[in-house]
């Protein structure tokens, strides 16, 4: 990708899914894409008809691949101006307006060595598991270690491809952590991401694993708090924080 | 809503030629060097500022008009960046 400004262009809505009641994946065909990598975004603007316009910055869910499209998961806020018109409004075959990617520093690349620790709250999942997908599309060998947090076992993103990918793809491994209500059986009460929990299913520091955090700012803030707690050098936790807790 | 410096990775990539999120500021107010993209950011807003995570003094104001972006960076002694970049 050469270093050149950017404009905005015409993406075309190819396809939508829903992954959660609230969160809708929406496939974007977009004209001359040059690619991207793992944990960048687009911004996509949206122009009422009487010239107000909105501006609001996605991370992209899938891996590039060649004459791929690029999907987006857009979780619904309640009080949003954009993410109701994205998940409840656009169908197939609408345009939008799309700027990117963008974003250079919370990414994952794939000559990166190290082993890998995502901690993901929420729709803070979806660049985490870009990286997953890319990952799994290289066929990477750096471990891969994903903690993700959900309120509910209806509220995870990408639950079934997760499942599949910890089986198919050798050295991934997955984590739930759920803050209001677990599923049957499951060997602990609700909870917040804590500790414990970094530390049983994290790396350990000696490890010097890259480390991206990715959710609600009070979420990012007690991960990467953690993580530098139990010894994590700073400069190896990347965070992306995004709305209101 | 806050956000951080990752959101402004779009704006700023219309103003300069490279990234910017990977950029190391350092606040002219503290001293605290980091990433742009650990900036703080609130939305929605008349234009975009990028607070110090340390301090929360403004390191980076950004205003857009139809036709104009006004950047104003007193916010930061020094900006780093790495010469080579991939993206």
């Amino acid at each position: 990708m050469k270093n050149r400004r950017i404009n905005w262009r015409v993406a075309t809505v190819a396809d939508a899914r829903w992954e959660t009641s609230s969160a809708r994946t929406l496939v974007l065909d977009v004209p001359d894409w040059p690619g991207h990598l793992p944990g960048q975004h687009v911004d996509i603007r949206l122009t009422a008809e009487d010239g107000y316009s909105a501006q609001r910055s996605y991370s992209i869910a899938s891996a590039w691949s060649e004459g791929g499209r690029v999907e987006l998961t857009v979780q619904r806020l309640a009080d949003g101006e954009v993410s109701p018109y994205l998940t409840d409004v656009v169908e197939k075959g609408d345009q939008l307006e799309l700027r990117g990617p963008v974003g250079g520093w919370f990414v994952w690349r794939e000559k990166q060595p190290a082993p890998v620790l995502l901690i993901g709250g929420g729709s803070g999942v979806v660049p985490l598991m870009a990286m997953i997908r890319a990952r799994g599309q290289v066929r990477g060998r750096q471990p891969f270690r994903l903690i993700y947090s959900v309120r509910t076992p209806e509220d995870a993103c990408y639950a079934d491809e997760l499942r599949r990918r910890v089986r198919d793809d050798p050295g991934l491994d997955v984590h739930f952590v759920y803050t209001r209500k677990a599923p049957e059986g499951w060997p602990v009460p609700p909870k917040r991401i804590d500790v414990a929990t970094i530390n049983s299913h994290g790396w350990p520091p000696d490890f010097q694993p890259d480390c991206f955090v990715c959710g609600p700012t009070s979420f990012v803030e007690t991960a990467a708090d953690i993580l530098v707690a139990l010894g994590h050098d700073p400069t190896k936790i990347r965070t992306e924080r995004f709305g209101g807790a | 809503m806050e956000l951080d410096g990752n959101s402004l990775a779009g704006d700023l990539r219309e103003v300069f030629a490279a990234d910017m999120t990977g950029v190391i500021f350092t606040c002219a107010g503290c001293g605290h060097a980091g990433a742009v993209a650990t900036l703080r950011v609130w939305e929605p807003a008349p234009g975009l500022v990028g607070r110090c995570p340390n301090c929360e003094d403004p390191v980076l104001r950004l205003v857009r008009t139809p036709d104009r972006v006004f950047l104003c960076l007193t916010g930061a002694t020094r900006l780093e960046m790495r010469l080579e970049t991939d993206t």
